[in-house]
């Protein structure tokens, strides 16, 4: 045992401690009543601590949620530090955001004695976040997720440079936005940002697309064409699915990286290009160039800067967020008042693994909110793939005998397994589809069918006209 | 005069726009009204709370911490306004009624005893 005891403090003042903490700090009896604080408290409350000793904490800390029921609800018998966040409404009549603090107190012998409560003003730094995440939703990249904030704090960094930038990710996870939302950063954004997808085009048509040629450079090329590289002079150039890009086209983007000059087709004067370039991938490039299918020059000269996306389902809590944030988005569209998702809808949504990522997920979004009559989005809503999924992925608890009803829509419901609605199903499809449901479930009784989908009797007559199945 | 003064159980509520409950008390010449009224409010709000007092007619509000857009726009409609009070109800109305309440004041104990 370490014989060392400083006699010096054992008188020790403990307010005199607690002043010298950077937050306020008050010390609460058993009763909920203050019994000592520091000065910054007496700051962010406008209380002397000599005025309020005794006083119930809750009357002079003012605060939401209240910090008194707080304490007496979750620390009085816990170990741990208690964390929230709220806001108090100071002498001021000023209302300030804080973060709380709850620790349980002892004595000697082991007995509680009461509670330290800390706070700290954090009015500033939700200011901030407010600021960045009002940022980020201008430039359409959501995300909470730190995985995220590293993405989004990386972007003036990344917009600051004219290096060449590489950008992975899965399908779905926004290397566009990214691209875009760089671009719009930085000091080229008064200029073009021009995006070129290099697996939409046969080689032949992508060189003429990329580098542009003359008149009577090829049948049919009966006037000159810029080009991209040109159409984007001065700004940024975003060739994305690069993993596509022909070898023989690859040689040239490499030359043009180093010189930053090209020859158009059909051309012998060569032009001079001042562009950003920025490529997005969902293709593992490194595999390709040991398989031989992408030049390892090429990868190097690309992947100078890199910023990798993650899926959706490593961002933890943006599932919600972006939930909620595509339902406004698709409600107001429609003229709907839907105000959100039912704890089982929400749930199944979150319990879903998203291959297709964020476009996936708006799609279904989109497809919740066409389909939604009332005003929250039930599980009933659903796609029918993201129904089977997440049962086959667990199931949905509580749901006795939801396995037919959903087995009964998978077969009439027409959205693909990978959430892309956007092909081979319409909406005229989609609402066949719910016709269809509407009748079998409510065995072809129109009135219940009617009712159901939230339509009037003449209504659904004209639709079962219409779609012939009657 | 009309008081209305915001309620958390015997006590001044702590905060104006958290309030479910008020006594409003008609007064005479320091009389007090044999028939002060609870009201329970549907919800916690602070605008609600406000078209209520202004509906009422009340003309001092008893309250504890009151954000100043609520409490300037009271004053706009010459409704008097003694806030950051910490104490018994009943002990700040019968101050308010002989014009000894005012403004922060911590009466009783600062709490009604349990």
């Amino acid at each position: 045992m370490n014989p060392y005891e400083p006699s010096a403090f054992a008188g020790l003042d403990p307010l005199n401690l607690l002043n010298g903490l950077p937050h306020g700090v008050a010390l609460i009896d058993n009763e909920g009543r203050i019994v000592s604080a520091n000065r910054i408290f007496e700051a962010v409350t406008g209380y002397a601590a000599h005025d309020v000793r005794g006083v119930g904490c809750d009357f002079v800390f003012r605060s939401n949620p209240d910090i008194k029921r707080s304490i007496f609800e979750n620390t009085f018998d816990a170990v741990d530090t208690l964390s929230l966040e709220g806001d108090i409404i100071n002498v001021n009549r000023k209302k300030t955001l804080v973060r709380f603090f709850v620790s349980p107190l002892n004595s000697h012998n082991g007995h509680k004695i009461g509670f330290m409560v800390a706070m700290e003003d954090i009015t500033a730094l939700k200011e901030l976040d407010r600021q960045r995440q009002a940022h980020s939703e201008s430039q359409g990249i959501l995300g909470h997720s730190p995985r995220m904030q590293e993405i989004l704090d990386f972007i003036p960094i990344l917009a600051r440079t004219d290096t060449t930038l590489l950008i992975t990710g899965e399908t779905g996870t926004g290397k566009d936005l990214l691209a875009e939302a760089i671009h719009h950063e930085s000091k080229r954004a008064s200029s073009p940002f021009i995006k070129v997808n290099c697996g939409a085009l046969p080689e032949t048509l992508l060189e003429s697309e990329l580098f542009g040629h003359t008149r009577g450079a090829f049948t049919g090329a009966h006037a000159d064409k810029p080009g991209m590289f040109r159409l984007a002079q001065g700004g940024t150039l975003f060739l994305t699915e690069i993993g596509d890009l022909p070898l023989a086209l690859q040689v040239k983007l490499l030359t043009v990286l180093d010189d930053r000059e090209f020859f158009p087709l059909g051309s012998s004067k060569k032009v001079r290009v001042d562009v950003r370039l920025i490529t997005g991938t969902n293709r593992d490039l490194r595999q390709m160039v040991k398989e031989g299918t992408f030049r390892e020059d090429l990868y190097y000269r690309l992947n100078v800067l890199r910023a990798h996306l993650p899926p959706l389902r490593e961002r933890g809590d943006d599932t919600p967020l972006l939930l909620d944030h595509f339902l406004k988005l698709f409600a107001d569209n429609l003229g709907k008042t839907i105000k959100g998702f039912s704890a089982e809808a929400m749930a199944e949504l979150c319990r879903y693994s998203y291959p297709g990522n964020v476009r996936e997920l708006r799609n279904i979004v989109e497809y919740a909110a066409n389909v939604c009559a009332g005003n929250r989005i039930a599980p009933s809503h659903l796609p029918a793939s993201i129904q089977a999924a997440t049962l086959k992925a667990g199931g949905r608890p509580g749901s006795e005998g939801g396995e037919a009803r959903r087995g009964e829509e998978r077969t009439i419901m027409p959205p693909a397994a990978d959430g892309n609605f956007g092909q081979g199903s319409t909406w005229s499809e989609i609402e066949r589809g719910k016709i269809l449901t509407a009748l079998t479930t409510t065995g072809g009784n129109r009135s219940l069918a009617a009712q159901q989908l939230g339509w009037g009797r003449s209504t659904l007559w004209r639709k079962i006209k219409r779609y012939a199945l009657d | 005069m009309k008081i209305l003064v915001t309620l958390r159980d015997d006590d001044i509520a702590p905060r104006f726009d958290l309030t479910t409950e008020v006594l409003i008390v008609e007064t005479g010449n320091s009389t007090p009204d044999a028939n002060p009224r609870n009201i329970l409010l549907p919800g916690a709000s602070a605008d609600e709370l406000c078209s209520l007092i202004i509906k009422e007619g009340v003309t001092l509000v008893i309250c504890g911490g009151i954000e100043d857009a609520h409490f300037q726009y009271l004053g706009w409609k010459k409704i008097q306004v003694i806030d950051k009070v910490i104490g018994p109800a009943a002990e700040a109305l019968r101050l308010a009624q002989a014009g000894l309440l005012q403004t922060g004041a911590i009466v009783g104990q600062g709490v009604t005893p349990p």
